[in-house]
């Protein structure tokens, strides 16, 4: 593996290193080493499908990836930031407790799956079940921004968190194909840009026009989704959105007799 | 509606005896008794009593007598009384049967038709009370083979071990499942034993984080409480697939039990239900399974053991060849006889296979293709007292996990309410006042007095067999014999008929 050089950038460094064909333990081993030395800045170059990056490192770093990494991108993150330059795969986020992660590009499979925290920035189109089991304490809470569109079961089991869906890729003629969404839902919200047919949603879903401090959130979170993707955050805003939320705290609490 | 249901329990109160201390009226969680304060008496509700024997228990003048309602129904071998009042109670309610423990149906415990072989004459046996003996397991996986240097040092580099002193841990029982107090009770329990407890997987609370060495964290589908400190106070990651109780739904922990501290463990909304999904949604296949276990050997840098716990099913044998080669250090089987704090019914008792069978048959199976060092075998569900862990062990386990057991040490009576969170015994509930029933002091001193009968017990058993190391009881199926066992029984046991 070629670190190929370090280049001083203000007051942090970059370190810029050539990942083409290194097996990912190896480059993970890689990453913890330059965090234990409090290298902040990454650049990986040629990554081709190694898994787990960003996982398990003792400082927050912001690791910038060219080319596609592999599953479970961010696993358990503890805060750092990374940036494709790519597509993401399938588990990108997964069980994220805090950091930030931008996709230039579309991403796979349960997104965020069962998020503490974090913030998760796609550009294009996500896979099935997008932000599932996101949980919420607090001010722990983790928030999922989606430019383009979703496959089914989005939201599923959520417990907690923001999911925002914009489909700034649909028109009038291409509309939501995703269904069953939110289904199992029982905390957090959905908002989505444009509007979905009642058959798409789960049966523990209600939908509900924004009040003032959803468009308070919504704002702040498109406004920075628009920033990393070089769009207009008010021509996104103008649409019209729709609050998707659990229609109950306990969905199945009559399912069941003692 | 008027429920039609008779009452399950009788309360037989001596009014000779009973001093109206209102001891019983306190301790039931219930709502059994109540003063009658116009005739100075105590009186009971009887449909209401679950069987705990919580009154019984404190009552000081022992006054009360619980006793089964022995009205009859006309005999009927296929529509026995059970049957009969859950069909009635789901007219009443259109529900899905919830219940609490394990499996209390008649199928075969093959534990009671094993038995254990003792020396005579041809080998001495040992007298464990006078000479050495050892009980001390390493999970973990265990290298091919391994290479000395000049000095006879280990020059293989060993994957990460735990070592147990007693070859018995205690079961992933979540929090929210059972109390805070119960889980410090294990912990504390477990520490002084030298053994491990399991958190189940309702995430783990801060001030159980001092217990790091003896602690076993749970990965579930629900990823409660799961996050990178979790993980590092841990000594064993288990990825919870499937258990005995429910193979193939998820955890399930009722609305009631979410109190204010379980909502901030496992960081879902108060009062609602706990839901694990039914599988865990990244693992879809073998090949995923091995990525969720490496992605936590990367979560833990490959320092320890990750273990992989499923339901005993049909295929188990070929499902644990898969998860050894998926990477897991350890594999755990829960049997058909596991418990639980809420489960369906008629989950818990028609789906799963007994755990005997799995374990010889996983086993054999892992030999047959010499990767059986490559993880341990844990096998939990219906371990009831030390003759099954001797068995359990001969039939090829490392380490055996009880949970039962545990709480019934603990004071659980199995009167299967956990689902209610109602415990009169302070044990499967988030109630801060039932909780502190549980006095952890008292608790983990009871657990370790449970542990060290059964250590005792064990080592008499295998000093009778001549043996004088658990390690060469392991998978030792010589030493035991069925009796009443078919041919194939047998077969899939791996053991001789008694006399053969």
């Amino acid at each position: 593996m070629e670190q190929l050089l370090t280049v001083k950038k203000g007051n942090s460094r970059t370190t810029k290193i050539d990942v083409e064909g290194v097996y990912y333990r190896d480059l993970n081993a890689q990453l913890r080493e330059l965090s234990s030395k409090g290298i902040q800045n990454v650049q990986l170059l040629n990554v081709y499908g190694q898994r787990y990056i960003g996982t398990n490192l003792s400082q927050p770093m912001e690791i910038e990836i060219s080319g596609t990494p592999g599953n479970d991108l961010g696993f358990l993150m503890n805060g750092s930031k990374i940036t494709v330059y790519g597509n993401a795969q399938d588990g990108c986020g997964n069980t994220m407790d805090d950091g930030n992660i931008v996709i230039h590009g579309h991403a796979g499979d349960i997104l965020g799956m069962s998020a503490r925290g974090g913030k998760i920035f796609v550009r294009d189109d996500v896979g099935y079940r997008a932000g599932i089991h996101m949980k919420e304490y607090q001010d722990k809470k983790p928030i999922i921004v989606i430019g383009g569109t979703t496959q089914d079961f989005v939201g599923e089991y959520m417990g907690g968190g923001i999911l925002i869906i914009l489909g700034l890729n649909l028109s009038e003629e291409k509309t939501y194909r995703a269904k069953f969404v939110g289904t199992g839902m029982h905390g957090g919200v959905i908002y989505l840009r444009g509007k979905v047919e009642q058959y798409q949603l789960g049966k523990e879903v209600g939908i509900a026009e924004l009040e003032e401090k959803d468009y308070r959130v919504l704002h702040d979170n498109v406004n920075e989704f628009a920033s990393y993707f070089n769009l207009e955050p008010n021509k996104i805003l103008e649409h019209q959105f729709i609050k998707l939320f659990p229609r109950w705290l306990r969905p199945y609490g009559r399912l069941y007799t003692y | 509606m008027k429920t039609y249901l008779p009452p399950k329990f009788l309360v037989e109160r001596d009014m000779d005896r009973c001093i109206r201390c209102k001891v019983c009226i306190n301790q039931c969680s219930f709502d059994t008794h109540y003063y009658d304060e116009e005739d100075d008496q105590i009186q009971s509700i009887i449909g209401n009593c679950v069987g705990c024997h919580r009154c019984m228990t404190f009552c000081p003048t022992q006054a009360i007598t619980i006793k089964k309602n022995q009205h009859q129904y006309r005999d009927n071998y296929n529509w026995r009384p059970e049957i009969i009042e859950d069909i009635i109670k789901q007219a009443e309610t259109g529900g899905v049967i919830l219940t609490g423990m394990g499996d209390d149906k008649g199928q075969t415990i093959y534990w009671d038709h094993l038995v254990l072989n003792a020396s005579q004459v041809t080998n001495p046996s040992i007298d464990p009370l006078r000479e050495p003996m050892e009980l001390t397991t390493y999970l973990g996986s265990k290298p091919d083979k391994i290479e000395l240097d000049g000095e006879r040092n280990l020059k293989t580099l060993l994957p990460p071990q735990v070592k147990l002193d007693v070859p018995i841990m205690f079961a992933g029982m979540s929090y929210g499942a059972v109390s805070l107090q119960v889980q410090e009770s294990l912990a504390r329990a477990a520490t002084e034993a030298g053994t491990l407890w399991d958190t189940g997987e309702g995430g783990l609370h801060p001030s159980l984080y001092k217990y790091k060495n003896n602690t076993t964290v749970q990965v579930a589908s629900g990823r409660f409480g799961v996050h990178p400190k979790y993980l590092d106070v841990a000594r064993v990651v288990e990825i919870k697939i499937g258990q005995g109780a429910k193979p193939g739904i998820g955890g399930h922990l009722p609305g009631e039990k979410v109190s204010a501290e379980v909502s901030s463990t496992r960081m879902i909304p108060m009062g609602t239900d706990a839901l694990s999904p039914a599988p865990q949604h990244d693992i879809y296949s073998i090949e995923d399974l091995s990525q969720l276990v490496y992605a936590l050997k990367e979560a833990v840098n490959y320092s320890k053991p990750i273990s992989v716990k499923i339901a005993a099913v049909n295929n188990s044998a070929a499902i644990a060849v898969g998860m050894v080669k998926a990477g897991a250090d350890i594999i755990v089987l829960d049997g058909l006889r596991g418990a639980t704090g809420a489960a369906p019914k008629i989950i818990r008792d028609n789906v799963g296979i007994p755990i005997e069978m799995a374990l010889a048959s996983v086993d054999s199976r892992l030999r047959k293709e010499g990767i059986r060092n490559h993880a341990s075998l844990v096998i939990s569900g219906g371990i009831r007292n030390s003759g099954d862990v001797a068995k359990a062990i001969a039939l090829g386990a490392d380490a055996v996990y009880i949970g039962t057991a545990a709480l019934i040490a603990l004071g659980c009576r199995l009167c299967q309410q956990c689902h209610t969170g109602k415990c009169a015994w302070g044990i499967c509930t988030t109630d801060p006042l039932l909780s502190k029933r549980i006095n952890p002091d008292i608790g983990s001193r009871r657990l370790v007095n449970l542990l060290h009968a059964w250590s005792i017990e064990l080592q008499e058993m295998m000093g009778g067999m001549g043996i004088n190391a658990l390690e060469s009881l392991r998978g030792n199926r010589l030493q035991l014999r069925g009796i009443g066992l078919t041919d194939s029984e047998l077969a899939v046991l791996g053991v001789r008929m008694a006399g053969d």
